[in-house]
This record gives structure tokens, sequence and C-alpha cells, in this order.
């Protein structure tokens, strides 16, 4: 009896036949297989995205914006800090990422992922920073000075309010840099939208996989992108008469 | 600290592993990945450059030029690659690409910013003299756009080396990040040695690329400029918030 060896095997994508045949012809899109598996591999994955993307954000803003403002004062600072930067962020992440993982407390793990994506932000934010607060016209500041405001309230109150067009177009470009780069970092910390387009290449390049995980970190880029030119137009309204 | 001493020697050793079978050489991986890098670079700019330079020098096309730079901002390259896979196959084709994909959008952006942004009264002054379009675009506008222009080339070129070694995760072989994929035979000192190659070809190509602008930058603006530009490893891009 041979009735066994009528079909290949396939791999258990669960669900119905005339989906199975789709997959099994491994088509460039197969709905089913993504309404089956959004729940359970690509909504995680595309959280934890998010959820790297913030957290390295967020340290990278205030470092960089830290750094800026010492910079600001102290001039002789930029130099080095634009050495460091540069540097860091010329590193392919493929390398930085396996560069970091042998060092005691880093390892395979999350910790890992975000220093280095930290890294790739820094030099982008500290640049636009510096350079918004660099171009506050010199009458303005004059001006602030001049109605009895102390450095502290001028840069609070004028210097930073003017650069912050040049500050959020940095935070945009740190962010989808991010994006971008976290879908490698997944080769580090398994999490991410990096997960499922690597598992579909070892999966023989199953196709939906690749193009919805690719388009999902593509649309991620996106969005965040518009979200932060939406802060910009809310945080700077006297922008937009220009 | 064992294991980079362990990932020195192993770049001394060429990229051999004692006891296994002879590998492709460091030297090898590294002047392929510099192979495959160069030729998706001088494909963009044949192709970006002429469009690029072509939109400032007429002053149209903005919203285009513009916005082509902020999409290609959001294109994750592993995603790129991952898509090509599906259409294409794993192959040299859909590396090359996926590195055009990457690599057009900043050299055009650049380039329109940097002709487009040129003093319009220089540009008459050159007019004035007599030159034609094409005297006004190649003695004036580019020599003046030098710096930005070559953002935009040393942008692409940065994303170009690190797309190509992420390629190996996609499946091509041929690359420094072979050896990253493929723990198992290189193990981890390896991984480290090309991780270190791969960090200093980027960086190598960044300076190769610094100096090449510095010699063609004309000698007015480096006065101008005041500080060394070389020592800018990444140039600005031009930001077009």
């Amino acid at each position: 009896m041979l009735l066994a060896v009528a079909h290949p095997v396939i791999p258990n994508f669960g669900g119905n036949a005339s989906s199975f045949a789709c997959e099994r012809a491994n088509r460039a899109f197969c709905p089913d297989w993504v309404s089956r598996n959004w729940g359970t591999v690509l909504w995680p994955a595309l959280r934890q995205h998010v959820v790297l993307t913030l957290i390295a954000v967020s340290i990278g803003f205030v470092i960089s914006t830290t750094l800026a403002l010492i910079a600001y004062r102290r001039r002789w600072l930029e130099r080095p800090v634009l050495i460091v930067t540069s540097i860091l962020y010329t590193i392919p992440s493929l390398a930085l990422f396996e560069l970091l993982a042998p060092l005691p407390g880093f390892g395979l793990s999350r910790t890992t992922a975000e220093v280095a994506l930290v890294s790739y932000t820094l030099l982008i934010m500290f640049r636009n920073t510096l350079t918004g607060l660099r171009e506050v016209p010199a009458d303005v500041r004059d001006a602030a000075a001049g109605m009895g405001m102390g450095p502290m309230r001028s840069l609070l109150r004028v210097e930073l309010p003017l650069a912050a067009p040049a500050i959020i177009a940095g935070l945009r470009i740190a962010t989808v840099t991010v994006i971008s780069l976290a879908t490698v970092a997944s080769l580090i910390d398994n999490e991410g939208l990096g997960v499922p387009i690597l598992t579909a290449i070892s999966n023989e390049v199953f196709k939906t996989e690749l193009i919805v995980a690719g388009a999902m970190a593509v649309g991620l880029a996106l969005f965040a992108d518009g979200l932060l030119v939406l802060a910009q137009r809310f945080l700077t309204p006297w922008t937009r008469a220009a | 600290m064992h294991n980079f001493s362990e990932a020195l020697r192993f770049i001394g050793r060429n990229g051999q592993v004692p006891g296994a079978p002879p590998l492709p050489t460091l030297v090898h991986l590294t002047l392929e990945t510099l192979k495959i890098a160069g030729i998706g670079i001088a494909i963009s700019v044949l192709i970006a450059l002429p469009v690029g330079l072509w939109l400032g020098h007429v002053h149209k096309g903005s919203f285009v030029a513009i916005n082509l730079g902020n999409i290609w901002r959001a294109l994750p390259s592993l995603a790129v690659l991952a898509i090509g896979v599906a259409f294409l196959g794993i192959g040299l084709r859909n590396v090359e690409l996926a590195l055009v994909v990457l690599a057009v959008p900043p050299i055009i952006t650049n380039a329109y910013v940097a002709i487009d942004g040129v003093d319009r009264d220089v540009v008459d002054a050159a007019r004035g003299m007599g030159l034609t379009g094409w005297e006004i675009l190649r003695k004036v506008e580019i020599p003046l756009g030098i710096p930005l222009i070559f953002a935009g080339i040393r942008t692409a070129a940065l994303f170009v080396v690190s797309t190509t070694t992420i390629a190996a995760l996609t499946g091509y072989s041929g690359s420094l990040g072979d050896i990253i994929n493929n723990e198992t035979s290189y193990h981890l000192s390896g991984v480290l040695g090309a991780a270190i190659c791969i960090a200093a070809l980027a960086l190598a190509v960044e300076l190769v690329l610094a100096g090449v602008q510095w010699l063609m930058t004309p000698r007015g603006l480096k006065i101008k400029a005041g500080d060394d530009p070389a020592l800018t490893l990444v140039p600005a891009v031009a930001d077009l918030a």
C-alpha cells in the first residue's frame, strides 16, 4: 500500500484546504494565512517593534539633547561628540549588534539591541538640536536678555521653542531610522518585525510572511513619521504661517 | 575580552578556522562585499545624479525630490531585501535591486537641494557672462553644490555597505555577512572578526569618499567652511522636514 506518499510534507500552517493550496504554491499573498497568524505572529511582532523603538528613541533623545545643550554653551564639546557619534553611526548595524553581544552584561538580549539602536540616534538628534539652537538669531537672544530673561529662562522660553522644528526634524529621522534598524535587531533579541521576516526566509522563503512583515515595517515607519509631523504642527503653530 | 583577542587572531588567519576545511578568505569576502556595494553605488549614482542635478538646475520637481527623500527614510533595508526575495528569489539581482532602491533617493534629494539652493545671483552673473545652461551647471552649480551632492552619495554608500552585509540574512551568500550568519562554522571569534572587518570597511569607505569630496571641493568653499570636512565622517543630510 503506497497511499501515504500522495502528499508532500508541508509546514503545518493550519486552516482550510483552499488556503493550504495558496500557501503550498507559495503565492505572493495568502490572506487566510495573514488572518490566521495575525494574533499569534504579526501583531505581537508589531507591538514589540513599537516598544523597541519607543525605548531607543526616548533614551537617545535624552542623551543627545543633553549633549547638545552642553555643547551649545561649551563649544569645544561639539567636535569630539560629532566624531564619536559619527563613528557609531557609520558602523553597519549587523556588525554593531554582533560586537556588543559578547560584552559582559549584554548577550543576546534586549539591552544589546537597545544600546545599538540608541547609538544610531545620537548623531542625528545631537546635530539637529545643536544646529537648531545655533540658528536662533542673535537679535532674538539679545531681545530676550533685554527683557530681563536670564540664560535659563531665555533657553526654555525663547531658544528651545525656536529650535523646535529642527529638534523634531531630528526626532523624525531618528525614529524612522530606529524602526528600520530594529528589524535587524531581531537577530539579537528575537523580537520585533524582523522575526517573521527571518522566519519566512528560513521557511523556504515563504512569500506572504515576507511581504506582510516587510510592508508592516514600512507602514509603521510612515505612520510614526506622520505622527511626528502632526506633533510638530501642534507644538509650533507659528511655523505654519510661513 | 578573550573573545575579541580570538577575533583578532581570526582576522590574522585571514578567516580560517583551525581544524576546519579551508573557508573563503577574509580578503576574498571583503573584496566581494566591496564589489557588490560598488556595483550598487555605481548604478545608483548613474541613475540618480543626472536626475537630481537636472531637477535642481531647472528648479522643478521639488515635491518629488523631497518626498522621495522622506519615503526613503521609512524603508527598512531588511524589509526591502525580503520583499525583493519574495519576487525575484535569492540572488545578486535582488541584492543589487535593493541597494539601488535604497541608494537612489538620498542621492537625488541631495543633488536636487544642492543645485536648487545655489545662489540665484551667482547663476545670473554666470548667465550675464554668456555661459550656457550646461556650462552654468558644470562650472558654477555643481562645484558650489559639491558638499551637499557628496553628502547624498556618502549617505547612500553607508546604506549600501550596511545593506550588503544584511543581504546574508536573506540567504544571499558572498559577502562578509556570510560569516556573521554562520556562527556554527566560524564560531563566535569568527563572527566578531567579521563584524570588526565590516565596521572597518564602512569607516574606510566613508573616509575615502570624504577624501574625494575634499579633492573636488573648490578652494574658495574650503576656506569658507573653516574646518576640515574630512573630519566630519557622516555628512549632514539635507534636512527637508
